[in-house]
């Protein structure tokens, strides 16, 4: 059960009270009737599916109600950093690497392992 | 006395608490304490189980959580049973019964054990090679077969009486384990003021120090310094100690799951307390304190009933006082195995011998041997051991071969070294390193805020242990802002360590030909069978794994996976590590379904929601379904009615009087702001701007890819208030679409949302005389047709209460909906319908509402449509708006698919022969001649008889409806095929004026 | 290849089963192939089986990151049925039925395949409603699938409990009779045995990097940990990873990838006879050969490619299921995982050429692949040999969802109202 910082609260609570929601960052088109229907696809369908830094909604649903955005690593689970929606992309910068102290998989390590 | 192999002052034990138990029907007598393997052993009984495979006799090889063998069933009564008991960690009650498994017809003579005869048939794998001709065969005999041959224990059969209970904390430390090092850690967190929870598996903190008797802490007996500190622990507010807890799993976000064993060791529980208790930590910091566990000796028929762990056989003398034979050997491949003998020879047992596959043990061990007069044989192997139903002698002989010496024994006691338990580590998600020194994987990259200390993290020397343990505690109290207020320190004395040892097969293990030395007792997966899945190109220590099934009993693996990934590794010609280990998979050991379960049934599985009016309509006589989770009045049956009957009556009534219906149900989203219309014309595919205050529209949500989402009837409150329903099943989700899209894409409009779902009772009187109905009910809203017209709503008061007043109709009659507070939604049912009744009308369910709504051709969004149908397919186009150039799902829409010929649309359906209902979900093909398979060109949505029809009526979705109403089409059935003629929509009343009453 | 049978296993039990030879080679990869496999799951060792069995192509490398068979193929809860709504799916799914059904002796490997019945629960009258269309769908595509009464429901799995006191209660059941389990293990092996026998390699340990392209934009082969290899078709079986892996010909797909637990109790003496389903309370069990109960949980609600999840999952699975057959109540977990499953908007497969001349998808299986094994290796070999899908595969195109003709198996089942 992830522990997730709702930027709205300012507190971590369990991930019970909350809804992912996809991905961040997808902006419905204003133009929406103009779109090609490979434009609507890619809006509507595609998905980047990251394995590692990805920016994705969520909602807390049983609690202030808000959707908001986080960064979280999608190989280690970890969250860099939730922020408000409406938002940019944070720095990633300034944020920490995904990759440190975290294991992509057990089996994966295990031909590896020193 | 408990048992004649009880040594008198030996052990921790009270001689005068006495229990009594049975085994397999005979009574034994045991001590209060007392595990069921300390019992039996003090009563001299090794024989305790039979094997997974092979049926071998076995009996007890450790004291602990890893014991493979020692597997029992616990039956308190006929409800409670309990298989695949852990002899070894359940404690003895008073009146227990005990009964051995995996046997028939009795444990010291199993049917079953033939299979070690036919053991060459039965090598690892051997069942994906065969049992493939003939080819039925396998259904019908070889699997029948197999799948009485497996299992264990047997399952319960009678659903549970215990109950089970939850409990969620947070802490700063967690800390996992109480030997030296956990204990240790806790005294230095618990110092500093933060939270700790320390857990330990045993009924009484310690670990390692149950069995060495060497150690001394600050002077004092190492036992008794734990319990004195765990005493001491849990006396201070900011620490609680749970002992018979385990952790089980470790998961994101240091989340670890612990599981009480609250009541198991008690002979008659009281009731009112859990069998076992979850807890879900969460916690700041993880000190992972979990101890090693010993291996096992890896040669021939090293499976006899009385061949134990070296320190296991310390256990039950020096913790329970038992000693596990008169004439013990001991086969070692590492130093602490000679403790054992040493306090067994004190004891006054005779050792037979110390056999040391190593060339140079440790000087100390040896002089202490020399001085004991116990002969120690260096540089040999025990190649076999003979004993039917238990071990009567070890050979010995001197490695690399020659003439064996056979030695008489009634217990042989073996280690290999000892294996860090680096499980919850793992867990964590934390990535292991092989010590290639000390050939053991130990804590190597953390991906968690935890930390490893102790003997699970290779740190062998006890007061190497304790200033490890006691930094730990203080530096993980640091990351919470706590500090020491002055430095522990703590003494202490072993003579223990945890190094040295073999991992892999023994002298003696082989050839492979014949030889059964095992790695994984419960699954008999013996040496051999290692290498033969390496001959059959497993070499991914994985495939080994799951071919030979070793590591996959219910100990999963604990003795067992460094001897094979070490026999892997050799057969291979690679080192360990490159062999690589098995993940690490929660629960540490298992547990009980309904410990995780807990409180999670019944009632409380799933929470079951009831309108306002609930109970007033169970008095009525319904009959409710389950719509979600809600109850829904389904239908009300009078005397001598069954359902057909009943719902024919309500049916007819409301067409020819009236009748009430609870739509409380309905989801309702209170719609407000300035910017309200303008984002409903967003969210609904028709336009609100044009809809005044007091009138209500009918409006259909669609998903952004353009299909049919929800529909409701809006009603406009105010220039700047909306009160919106949707569907019963949609109303959580429609408010999270709407609040979405609200605070997310249209975050300009100056708009709020609240769901009124539960606060609104919901009325509906639908038929002729509703308004006579409810006339004298209200005050302050004129009822008139001119004044209040079809698809409005006024506030006023019903039953002196407030009410929001609804002209609208999902039956086709002149309709109302009553919304009313919802806590005053049964004095108002109640006194609506007294006045229907009065009248001859009556209250009718959901099955006469959905026929109603049918036979006026009304969808029901999630039956009629299902996520594939856009509103042009269920002829619901014209609330589109047209002109509209946004809306969520306007593109969508438009895509080439979903504005092709030949979509599914719906329409009528009458039957030829008007008494033959269809059934709900029958396909519909244009020719039912055809062979299989049909070309199915849609299927019946609703169906129903229609007693104001006098006929039966249904809607379908058929490819190209529209297009071909009048047309003769076929639904083929099992028994026959009916003839159906397509129609539009609408059954009854087709003018529509009965609305306008 | 020796044969494998009760003759030969009897031959090796007299000489210590020293004569066994390795079931699959482990070669180092040659420098070009006809055909590159990415992923050796059952899928993907199945493609290659049917490349070299059916279409004379035998020059083939399946190239596994980790070992084979340790995918999805390996940490599903193995239950195959066909009875699915739409004639597509039906038609994929009921083709893959026919194979298993034959596939211990197709493959000399015995699979276990085990048509003990697939039962799913209806709760409500909107499951009666969805379950009778599968039914009435079903049995005009010469599909089995029947409807049972709660009475028949508990007489064909007699643990079940069917009181109406029941939080969600039973009102009756489908049954697939030809639907059931299979050794999912040997599966992977069989395949892989079978493959390797016909001259396929099998790579393990070889993770692909890259995929390389030709100036006209077609497939040229592929970068690994071991070295570039080329080919003129790639095919990626790649499940969870599949987006990771298509990113590199810079194919962006229609899938979400989530962690998907399932969990064992502790082995017990026969007490289950079937598979038993529940859409509605979300949970599925069976009983393996071992004796342990074998249990799906639903997915963790977020994406990830960390093969865990989270306990209140694994919980609330056991809640479902403990609801259904309260007598397990007792029985204990044993081992819980997790892998990583690949869904695409529909919930249904995609089986496809790709907009990359000679580069292949087949992905978003979801919760439900292992099922479709042999079906989907089999059409998915056809359409790489012939460079065109079968006509069972046709609909399962990536174009679907710019078009919308999407095979919505899950919006069918829509939801109560």
């Amino acid at each position: 059960m992830l522990l997730i910082y709702c930027p709205y609260c300012e507190e971590e609570r369990s991930e019970l009270e909350f809804r992912q929601a996809g991905d961040a960052h997808i902006a419905r088109p204003t133009n929406m009737t103009e779109m090609t229907d490979e434009d609507f696809e890619a809006f509507f369908f595609l998905r980047d599916n990251v394995k590692g830094l990805t920016f994705e909604r969520w909602r807390h649903l049983n609690g202030c109600g808000r959707f908001f955005n986080a960064a979280r690593d999608t190989v280690s689970d970890k969250f860099l950093t939730t922020y408000k929606a409406g938002l940019p992309r944070p720095d990633l910068s300034t944020l920490r690497p995904a990759t440190e102290a975290t294991v992509e998989t057990y089996e994966a390590t295990e031909s590896n392992a020193k | 006395m408990s048992g004649a192999n009880r040594i008198p002052g030996a052990g921790r034990l009270t001689p005068a608490k006495t229990a009594r138990f049975f085994f397999d029907g005979k009574s034994y007598a045991a001590l209060e304490g007392d595990t069921v393997a300390s019992a039996l052993l003090a009563n001299g009984v090794h024989l305790v189980g039979r094997s997974f495979k092979y049926h071998r006799p076995r009996g007890i090889v450790s004291a602990g959580a890893e014991e493979p063998n020692a597997l029992i069933g616990v039956e308190r009564d006929a409800a409670r049973k309990q298989p695949n008991v852990r002899a070894t960690v359940q404690d003895v009650f008073d009146g227990m019964k005990v009964i051995s498994q995996n046997r028939w017809p009795s444990l010291a003579f199993d049917v079953g054990a033939v299979n070690n005869l036919l053991a060459p048939f039965f090598a690892a794998g051997f069942y994906y090679k065969t049992f493939m001709w003939p080819k039925q065969a396998w259904k019908h005999v070889y699997e029948p077969q197999i799948r009485a041959a497996a299992g264990l224990g047997v399952s319960p059969t009678e659903d549970d009486t215990d109950h089970y209970s939850s409990r969620y904390a947070h802490c700063d430390v967690l800390v996992i384990g109480a030997g030296v090092a956990g204990l240790s850690a806790a005294l230095a967190a618990a110092k500093t003021g933060a939270r700790v929870i320390i857990c330990d598996e045993q009924p009484e903190v310690g670990g390692a120090l149950h069995y060495d008797k060497s150690v001394t802490i600050d002077g004092q007996d190492g036992y008794s310094w734990a319990q004195a500190t765990a005493a001491n622990l849990a006396k201070m507010d900011n620490v609680t100690v749970l002992p018979r807890t385990t952790a089980f799993g470790y998961y994101a976000q240091n989340f670890v799951g612990l599981n009480e064993r609250v009541t198991e060791h008690l002979a008659k529980p009281d009731k009112k307390l859990p069998r076992e208790r979850l807890w879900q930590v969460r916690a700041k910091r993880v000190i992972i304190a979990t101890g090693a566990i010993e291996r096992h000796m890896v040669f021939a028929n090293n499976d006899r009933p009385g061949i134990m762990l070296a320190s296991a056989a310390r256990t039950f003398l020096n913790h329970f006082g038992v000693a596990v034979g008169k004439k013990v050997g001991v086969y070692t491949a590492n130093d602490s195995a000679y403790e054992a003998a040493f306090d067994l020879k004190r004891a006054g047992i005779t050792i037979a011998a110390i056999v040391d596959s190593r060339e140079q043990p440790g000087e100390a061990v040896l002089a202490e041997a020399r001085s004991l007069g116990i002969e120690v044989m260096v540089g040999y192997g025990v190649v076999d051991t003979g004993g039917k139903l238990r071990v009567s002698s070890m050979s010995v002989a001197r490695n690399g071969g020659g003439s064996s010496r056979k030695i008489a024994i009634d217990a042989l006691l073996v280690s290999a070294g000892w294996t860090p338990s680096v499980h919850m580590f793992s867990q964590s998600r934390g990535k292991v390193a092989y010590d290639a020194e000390t050939q053991r994987f130990l804590p190597g990259t953390y991906a968690q805020d935890c930390l490893s200390i102790g003997a699970c993290n290779g740190t062998n020397d006890l007061q190497a242990t304790i200033e490890e343990s006691l930094a730990a505690g203080e530096l993980m109290s640091n990351a919470s802002g706590y500090t020491a207020p002055e430095k522990l320190a703590l003494q202490g004395v072993n003579a223990f360590s945890w190094t040295g040892g073999m991992a892999g097969a023994a002298e003696g293990a082989g050839p492979d030909t014949t030889v059964k030395a095992f790695i994984d007792f419960q699954n008999d997966v013996c040496a051999k069978d290692i290498r033969l899945a390496v001959r059959e190109g497993m070499h991914s220590i994985e495939h080994i794994k799951r071919f030979t099934t070793n590591g996959m009993a219910t100990d999963q693996g604990k003795l067992s996976n460094i001897h094979g990934l070490a026999i892997a590794a050799e057969t291979l010609g690679r080192e360990i590590p490159k062999v690589g280990l098995t993940t690490f998979r929660a629960p540490y050991t298992p547990v009980t379904f309904g410990t995780l379960i807990n409180h999670s049934r019944g009632e409380l599985f799933d929470p079951t929601r009831k309108t306002p009016m609930h109970a007033l309509e169970e008095a009525q006589g319904a009959v409710f379904e389950d719509v979600g989770q809600w109850k829904r009045a389904w239908y009300y049956p009078r005397a001598g009615e069954d359902m057909h009957q009943a719902v024919n009556r309500e049916c007819k009534t409301v067409r020819d009087i009236a009748g009430i219906f609870d739509a409380s149900t309905l989801g309702k989203i209170e719609v407000v702001g300035p910017d309200a219309a303008q984002f409903l014309n967003l969210i609904y595919t028709n336009s609100w701007d044009t809809l005044k205050p007091g009138r209500c529209r009918y409006g259909i949500m669609l998903r952004e890819d353009g299909f049919v989402y929800d529909d409701g009837v809006v009603g406009r409150m105010a220039e700047d208030r909306f009160h919106v329903t949707t569907t019963t099943g949609g109303a959580a989700r429609v408010m999270n679409h709407m609040e979405d899209y609200l605070q997310t894409e249209f975050p300009h409009l100056n708009v709020w949302l609240t769901s009124a779902t539960e606060q609104w009772a919901v009325i509906a009187v639908q038929g002729p005389k509703a308004r006579e109905i409810i006339e004298p009910l209200v005050e302050g809203i004129d009822l008139s047709n001119e004044a209040f017209p079809h698809m409005s709503v006024r506030e006023g008061k019903v039953c002196g209460v407030p009410t929001r007043l609804f002209r609208m109709s999902f039956t086709g009659e002149t309709g109302f909906e009553v919304n009313v507070p919802a806590d005053f939604g049964p004095a108002v049912w109640a006194a609506i319908s007294e006045r229907t009744e009065a009248l001859g009308g009556c209250a009718y369910g959901t099955e006469a509402m959905h026929i109603l709504r049918a036979e006026k051709g009304y969808i029901i969004v999630g039956q009629d449509t299902d996520g594939t149908v856009t509103p042009d397919d269920a002829s619901l186009g014209w609330a589109v708006g047209k002109k509209k150039t946004d809306f969520v799902g306007i593109r969508g829409l438009r895509r080439p698919d979903l504005v092709a010929d030949g979509r599914k649309q719906l329409v009528g359906l009458l039957t030829k022969d008007p008494a033959v209902v269809l059934e709900e979900g029958a396909q519909i093909v244009a020719n039912p001649n055809q062979p299989l398979p049909m070309t199915m060109i849609g299927h019946v949505t609703s169906a129903y008889w229609s007693e104001n029809c006098g006929r039966s009526i249904a809607l379908a979705l058929v490819a190209g409806g529209k297009g071909k109403i009048g047309q003769t089409l076929y639904v083929p059935m099992p028994d026959k095929t009916i003839a159906v003629e397509v129609s539009d929509m609408v059954f009854f009343d087709k003018e529509g004026g009965r609305i306008n009453g | 290849m020796r044969k494998y049978s009760v003759f030969a296993v009897a031959r090796e039990a007299m000489r210590g089963h020293r004569g066994w030879e390795a079931q699959w080679t482990s070669p180092e990869p040659r420098k070009e192939y006809d055909v590159i496999i990415i992923g050796a799951g059952g899928h993907g060792l199945g493609t290659a089986y049917y490349l070299a069995k059916e279409h004379g192509i035998t020059n083939i490398a399946v190239l596994e990151k980790g070992w084979l068979g340790g995918g999805n193929t390996g940490r599903n809860t193995t239950i195959i049925r066909s009875n699915y709504l739409y004639d597509e799916s039906a038609g994929i799914y009921d083709h893959a039925l026919k194979l298993w059904d034959g596939l211990s002796q197709d493959l000399n490997y015995n699979v276990m395949y085990s048509a003990r019945g697939v039962m799913m629960l209806s709760h409500n009258i909107h499951d009666q409603q969805v379950f009778k269309r599968h039914i009435h769908a079903n049995r005009l595509n010469g599909i089995d699938n029947e409807w049972l009464t709660p009475e028949q429901a508990q007489e064909f799995c007699p643990p079940l409990d069917i009181s109406r006191t029941a939080r969600y209660p039973i009102n009756g059941a489908a049954l697939q009779r030809r639907g059931g389990t299979a050794r999912h293990d040997a599966v992977a092996w069989g395949y892989a045995r079978a493959a390797a026998d016909r001259g396929v390699h099998i790579i393990q340990n070889c993770e692909v990097t890259g995929i390389r392209r030709n100036p006209d934009g077609s497939v040229a082969g592929v970068d690994t940990n071991r070295g570039q290899i080329n080919a003129k078709k790639v095919g990626v079986v790649a499940a969870g990873h599949t987006s990771v892996l298509m990113e590199m010909a810079g194919v962006r797909m229609p899938l979400v990838s989530y962690p998907l637990q399932a969990l064992v109790s502790e082995p017990v003496k026969p007490i289950f006879p079937c598979v038993v389903m529940s859409n509605t309370v979300h949970a599925y069990i069976s009983q393996s050969d071992k004796g342990e109960l074998v249990i799906g949980a639903g997915t963790d609600q977020y994406s990830s490619y960390s093969q865990t999840g989270g306990l209140q999952i694994i919980t609330h699975t056991l809640d479902a299921i403990c609801e259904l057959f309260p007598i397990f109540r007792r029985m204990k977990m044993m081992r819980s995982w997790g892998g990583i499953v690949d869904v695409t908007p529909d919930r249904s497969p995609i089986l496809a050429k790709t907009p990359v001349s000679g580069l292949y998808v087949n992905c978003g299986w979801g919760t439900g692949g292992f099922k479709a094994t042999p079906g989907s290796a089999n059409v998915f070999a056809h359409t790489i040999a012939n460079d065109a899908p079968h006509k069972i595969n046709a609909p399962f195109t990536l174009e679907r969802f710019r078009s919308g003709r999407l095979i919505d198996e899950a919006a069918a089942a829509a939801v109560a109202h």
